[in-house]
């Protein structure tokens, strides 16, 4: 498979802007500067891209908690996803839904959620609606390994194969369910197993190689627009705390350490470079863009004004 | 004009929007070619197909989820939950998606799905098939909520419910699933949040819905017959509420007999209450604004003791004589 340049170049760029989005977002934390909480997906960033590089525009994503890289890569504004992090008027969500909930519907972003498992039954709906509507559409729920310990989990698959509906369930399993690692809270090790109790077809990619998500995305989109349901299973790990007050008791320096050594973007430079693709100015290039961007992203929503507290009742009913 | 039951009549709405509007569709367990538990559906699925009268696993969190975001893309789904209680299983898409979508994203989505599940006691089904549910979902910012008492008013308030482009719980009374009733002919739509005085009176207003309408009107007949008008208000619509109905009222009669079947402690007759006496109808009362209610029990299997827990017609009129004296 060739994967023309230009694809390539937005998957890293996606990728860089995730984690310059990341590490800016977590600057402001410690600059006090955030009100609320934020889960932050460093580590994971070639989960979000491979799979959104690997579905069409027309197509839907359902985020998770920590879904700032899945929202990025689904092609979010980020200015005004930053100046939804700082409760900003201009936020995507007008200051009312913090990152937890982040949502942008023009990008095909129908929301973040921030009840474990809690938007898998949801993207099943939205599948059923592309079905009777007869839109050309696939609709891919992000949801965690912790997630799929959840009856919505399980109810919704089951639901999604009874009916076949174009879904991609696609599983960001980074080792842990806050503290509570993978290993303990279920007793099997591939979590795409659970996907032939509802008679769909599992899969289970790298999910630190954003080339090898890209094409089981691509692969399951096509399957699922077809023949109904898939489980991706994307296996990678959640390199910082749960959320902002996470000591990291439950888990070795050593094991993060480890992690870190298969950083997605890292791997990912190194195989554009090893191929001659890109050159390291050219990569050089990319990063100072994406610092750039988030630059910008912080000015806007810094100086963005703080919603007015007459819209406080507004958009509880329609 | 048409004699039709509860029953019907809400059948006839769900099948008039589904030939009027394609996006209006139904899902829920058993609803296909069973007709739904309480035969509610009966008949449909031959008119409309499987693709819109859609039989589901019994997975009622995954049933509420598909209503959600099927609402959210383009459809107007109307979803079925078998008895009210069952909501308990779905609780986490009715409160935390399907009323705060909208909110949390500032706008960007509207939530147009109606769940229909029926209530109350008087079946013989004890503690879990027998509640009657409304504060829980009361108290939810994002959800309307609706329980009507006769045909006429299920017809025209289902219909307003499936257009409205919020989430309603529409609370159907399944003892009046049976029950006849006029019901007008063609398109009329009763719009959400009016009240309905059934009975004017000068004397006394007693305010209800669902199930106990029909005991406080006999009550009132009685109360007549002593000399006592009583005014009989039914909300129909709990949430938008019709408070400027009820301070009205409350001024002009200056004593209030609220009546419900749900439990007492935390209900709704509390809110009744309180929008009386924060209101200036404090200043017009000549007695304590008094609520009527289910026992604070779960519903017994007994038929004496379950028949037991809710106001008869007879405490009603009880009441209602003391308050008026």
């Amino acid at each position: 498979m060739t994967i023309p340049r230009e694809k390539l170049e937005d998957m890293y760029r996606k990728m860089a802007l995730t984690r310059a989005f990341e590490e800016t977002a977590m600057r402001l934390f410690s600059l006090g500067k955030v009100h609320g909480t934020a889960h932050f997906c460093i580590g994971e960033e070639a989960t979000g891209t491979g799979v959104c590089a690997g579905i069409q525009p027309q197509d839907l994503i359902y985020a998770t908690h920590r879904g700032h890289g899945q929202s990025i890569s689904k092609g979010m504004n980020v200015d005004r996803m930053m100046a939804e992090f700082l409760g900003k008027a201009t936020g995507v969500c007008k200051g009312k839904g913090g990152c937890m909930h982040i949502a942008d519907v023009s990008a095909g972003n129908l929301g973040a959620n921030g009840i474990v498992g809690g938007g898998i039954p949801i993207a099943v709906g939205a599948a059923l609606g592309t079905v009777m509507q007869k839109i050309d559409r696939v609709v891919v729920c992000f949801f965690g390994d912790g997630a799929s310990n959840e009856g919505t989990f399980h109810e919704s698959i089951n639901l999604a194969s009874v009916w076949k509906l174009p879904i991609v369930f696609a599983c960001v399993n980074n080792c842990y369910g806050m503290s509570m690692k993978v290993t303990a809270s279920m007793n099997i090790t591939d979590i795409a197993l659970r996907a032939s109790s509802y008679g769909i077809p599992g899969m289970t990619v790298d999910g630190n190689d954003v080339l090898a998500v890209y094409a089981a995305a691509q692969e399951a989109r096509e399957h699922a627009s077809r023949n109904g349901p898939v489980l991706l299973v994307l296996n990678t790990y959640r390199i910082m705390g749960h959320s902002k007050s996470d000591s990291g008791a439950y888990r070795t320096k050593e094991e993060v350490e480890e992690w870190k050594r298969k950083d997605p973007l890292k791997r990912f430079v190194s195989t554009l470079l090893q191929q001659g693709l890109f050159t390291e100015a050219e990569i050089a290039g990319i990063d100072a863009e994406a610092a750039a961007v988030i630059e910008h992203a912080v000015a806007y929503a810094e100086s963005s004004p703080e919603p007015s507290l007459d819209t406080v009742e507004q958009d509880v009913y329609a | 004009m048409n004699e039709i039951t509860y029953a019907q009549a809400i059948k006839d709405a769900m099948s008039e929007e589904m030939r009027r509007d394609p996006k209006v569709f139904l899902l829920g367990e058993d609803i296909g070619a069973y007709g739904g538990a309480f035969g509610v559906t009966r008949g449909m699925l031959e008119e409309f197909g499987p693709d819109r009268i859609r039989d589901t696993p019994i997975s009622e969190a995954a049933i509420t989820g598909a209503a959600v975001g099927a609402a959210m893309t383009g459809m107007r789904p109307i979803m079925e939950i078998m008895f009210s209680d069952f909501i308990t299983i779905a609780m986490d898409q009715l409160v935390n998606q399907a009323a705060k979508a909208r909110y949390q994203f500032g706008g960007q989505v509207s939530v147009p799905m109606v769940l229909r599940a029926p209530e109350g006691s008087g079946t013989g089904a004890a503690a879990q098939h027998s509640q009657s549910i409304e504060a829980w979902i009361l108290n939810v910012p994002g959800l309307k909520v609706v329980a009507p008492s006769t045909p006429a008013d299920a017809k025209g308030l289902l219909k307003a419910s499936i257009r409205d482009d919020n989430p309603v719980v529409f609370l159907e009374q399944k003892l009046l699933y049976r029950k006849k009733g006029p019901v007008p002919d063609g398109d009329v739509v009763i719009p959400l949040g009016k009240a309905d005085v059934n009975r004017p009176g000068t004397d006394i207003s007693i305010i209800s819905y669902g199930r106990m309408m029909e005991r406080c009107l006999q009550a009132a007949e009685e109360l007549a017959k002593d000399g006592i008008s009583a005014e009989v208000m039914d909300l129909r619509s709990l949430r938008p509420l019709d408070t400027e109905a009820i301070v009205s009222s409350a001024i002009k009669t200056g004593r209030v007999l609220i009546v419900h079947e749900a439990c007492r402690f935390g209900g709704f007759g509390g809110e009744i209450a309180a929008t009386i006496c924060d209101s200036e109808a404090f200043f017009y009362l000549d007695a304590p604004v008094r609520r009527l209610a289910g026992k604070d029990v779960p519903i017994p299997y007994n038929k004496y003791l379950e028949a037991g827990i809710v106001p008869t017609t007879e405490a009603i009129l009880a009441a209602a004589r003391d308050l008026a004296k």
